[in-house]
């Protein structure tokens, strides 16, 4: 008898189950919010002037486990300025082939310049493809910002961005979320 | 010249009315044609529908969406599946024998087919102002063509798999076969209750015999619907039905995740898509077939006509027969959703040694009654004939002899009764001494000592 009711039962299990919330997302029509902090794809921050937050110190690409950043710097000129002080990033690729995502570079990073966004839509048809450049890196002029190389507005010396920072953080502020 | 004949027969059946089997073989050639398409095209809409619907109601039983992306609800899902089919590259295997190869789905199809010419679909209609029953045909023997042609169906699983020149094919055709054979002697079986309650066995007069209630001994009112008045056939038909329609969970000779295929595993393109249209057609039959025997066809049940008494008449049937159809197609895929496959010896000794013997008791039991009801016997005697069996039966079943329980065995009597040779038995009080790494793993740490003040 036991045997029986558990089999009667089993039929109210299925049927209660229609009328369940399915699990299942739209992808491609609703993509799900992914976690606040999720390892997306990096971005390469710029100061509130326009000015690329980036040293070209290779910090990133020496922490990095897979290999997978390549940065090569370059001196600043008066005329020719591309970031607050000495140098910057002449060239800057990110290998998304081997990318694994670890968070490592960004810890490395001394200037908050290179953060993650959450955006994971990466798959690409070529793997020339999954190299991305500087350009596709760096974030996006928002209103306000000037196309480098220009000379540094928010102050004399590379010290007046750098101890400012924390007041006026540029695109990097909330750059987790974007 | 035909027209003008039948104009001058008056119509024995009135609109709305059950038709008789008079009322059969009179139609025009043209309305022939017509009620042939619409089973036809019900057919292969039921069938294109029907999977759509068993794969949505299964994904909600699993808490996924299911087909949603062709067309609304995904409607157009099996219409995409079965276009995609028939492009599909027709594999003539090297060793097939070409020509049965070929006929065994069509002869599976045609069965299927025919077997949905005897089903009513309501009552005497006018369709283009010829008067005529919603049901392309009727015989004295109905449902006995129904098991002529699912026997018939049989032909085509043994003949594919046999024509496909190759090892599981033959092996899963076989087994098909032997499982469609023993159900369809309990379903056959659990119609002949019914043949005997609605004295016939053409399916128009079985839908009208389920019209009204009748009346046991003169005095307790019965169910019109054979399905409560005749439980246990209606229950053992729906357990062959499933079997006889190769379904979950008697779905052995088709196991997916045990078996190749099947009967049908060398089969590709149109040809396997006769296959699965064949075997969705007997879904539809089985229910449909349930509907006729035993929900009482194509009338609404009691609550709506009690409101709407005009809900018999017309073409309205056609929608009760449609939904009942559907219910018994969604309790398939509730049975689907929810049961585990059975075992092969588990599903054959259900069907001949459980399915088959209450059956036979039952109708006997029921003829018995039918005897005792008709007859001109005092009620005294007929008590005698119910009461005196029954009280037999009663007494043997409590005291027939039981099974003598056996003591269970010591230790040590089972110990003594291992055969030469055995495996040497380790002690009763044998002490298994820690691995050496299960040690290291539990190596402690070292103890701390409780911080003091003079520390801080």
């Amino acid at each position: 008898m036991g045997t029986f009711m558990g089999g009667v039962k089993s039929f109210g299990v299925t049927f209660s189950h229609m009328f369940k919330k399915t699990v299942t997302t739209e992808y491609p029509e609703k993509p799900d919010a992914t976690a606040p902090r999720y390892h997306g794809r990096h971005i390469l921050n710029r100061w509130p002037d326009g000015l690329e937050k980036c040293i070209g110190c290779e910090l990133c690409a020496w922490a990095c486990p897979a290999d997978a950043i390549f940065v090569e710097g370059g001196d600043n000129t008066d005329d020719q300025r591309f970031s607050p002080g000495e140098r910057y990033a002449s060239n800057y690729q990110i290998n998304y082939a081997r990318c694994i995502f670890c968070g490592l570079c960004i810890e490395a990073c001394p200037t908050r310049s290179l953060t993650m966004s959450n955006e994971y839509e990466l798959a690409r048809d070529s793997r020339q493809d999954l190299i991305f450049t500087k350009e596709q890196l760096l974030a996006p002029l928002l209103p306000g910002m000037e196309q480098p190389p220009h000379a540094m507005r928010l102050g004399a010396t590379e010290k007046d961005y750098y101890l400012g920072a924390m007041s006026n953080p540029g695109t990097s502020a909330g750059a987790e979320t974007r | 010249m035909i027209l003008s004949l039948l104009s001058d027969v008056p119509p024995l059946t009135p609109l709305g009315g059950d038709p008789t089997l008079e009322d059969f073989g009179k139609d025009p050639w043209w309305i022939v044609l017509i009620k042939v398409l619409a089973v036809f095209v019900f057919l292969v809409v039921m069938t294109l529908f029907t999977i759509w619907y068993e794969r949505r109601v299964v994904a909600r039983m699993q808490v996924r969406p299911g087909p949603n992306r062709h067309g609304p609800f995904g409607l157009l899902q099996s219409l995409a599946d079965g276009l995609k089919l028939a492009f599909k590259e027709d594999i003539m295997p090297l060793k097939a024998d070409k020509i049965v190869f070929f006929i065994a789905p069509v002869i599976s199809t045609v069965c299927a087919f025919t077997a949905f010419a005897i089903i009513p679909f309501g009552p005497m209609v006018s369709m283009f102002g010829v008067k005529t029953p919603m049901q392309l045909t009727d015989i004295p023997v109905a449902v006995l063509l129904v098991l002529a042609c699912s026997g018939m169906g049989i032909y085509g699983i043994v003949l594919g798999g046999w024509a496909s020149g190759s090892t599981y094919p033959l092996l899963g055709g076989l087994r098909s076969s032997a499982q469609l054979i023993s159900y369809e002697v309990a379903m056959g079986l659990s119609f002949v209750a019914v043949f005997m309650t609605a004295g016939t066995m053409s399916t128009s007069g079985i839908v009208a015999a389920q019209a009204h209630g009748g009346e046991a001994f003169g005095w307790l009112p019965t169910p019109g619907w054979f399905a409560l008045l005749l439980l246990p056939s209606f229950v053992i038909y729906s357990i062959s039905a499933v079997g006889e329609t190769n379904r979950a969970p008697f779905d052995l000779p088709e196991a997916e995740s045990e078996l190749v295929g099947g009967f049908h595993t060398e089969y590709s393109s149109l040809k396997f898509a006769l296959f699965f249209l064949a075997e969705y057609i007997n879904m539809v039959t089985v229910s449909a077939l349930c509907t006729t025997l035993f929900l009482g066809g194509w009338r609404a049940p009691a609550p709506i006509t009690t409101v709407w008494a005009g809900a018999n008449s017309g073409w309205w049937p056609l929608l009760w027969f449609t939904i009942k159809v559907l219910l018994l197609l969604f309790v398939f895929v509730w049975l689907r959703g929810t049961l585990p496959r059975l075992r092969y010896d588990q599903f054959m000794r259900f069907g001949w040694k459980v399915l088959i013997p209450v059956n036979l008791v039952w109708i006997l039991a029921l003829a018995g009654l039918k005897v005792a009801q008709k007859s001109s016997y005092s009620t005294t005697d007929k008590l005698m004939f119910v009461g005196v069996p029954l009280a037999v039966i009663i007494l043997l079943a409590l005291f027939w002899p039981a099974k003598a329980e056996e003591e269970p065995k010591t230790v040590q009597e089972q110990v003594a009764e291992r055969p030469e040779g055995s495996f040497p038995l380790p002690p009763m009080d044998l002490q298994v001494p820690v691995s050496p790494r299960a040690k290291r793993l539990t190596a402690e740490r070292e103890t701390v000592p409780a911080s003091t003040e003079k520390e801080v």
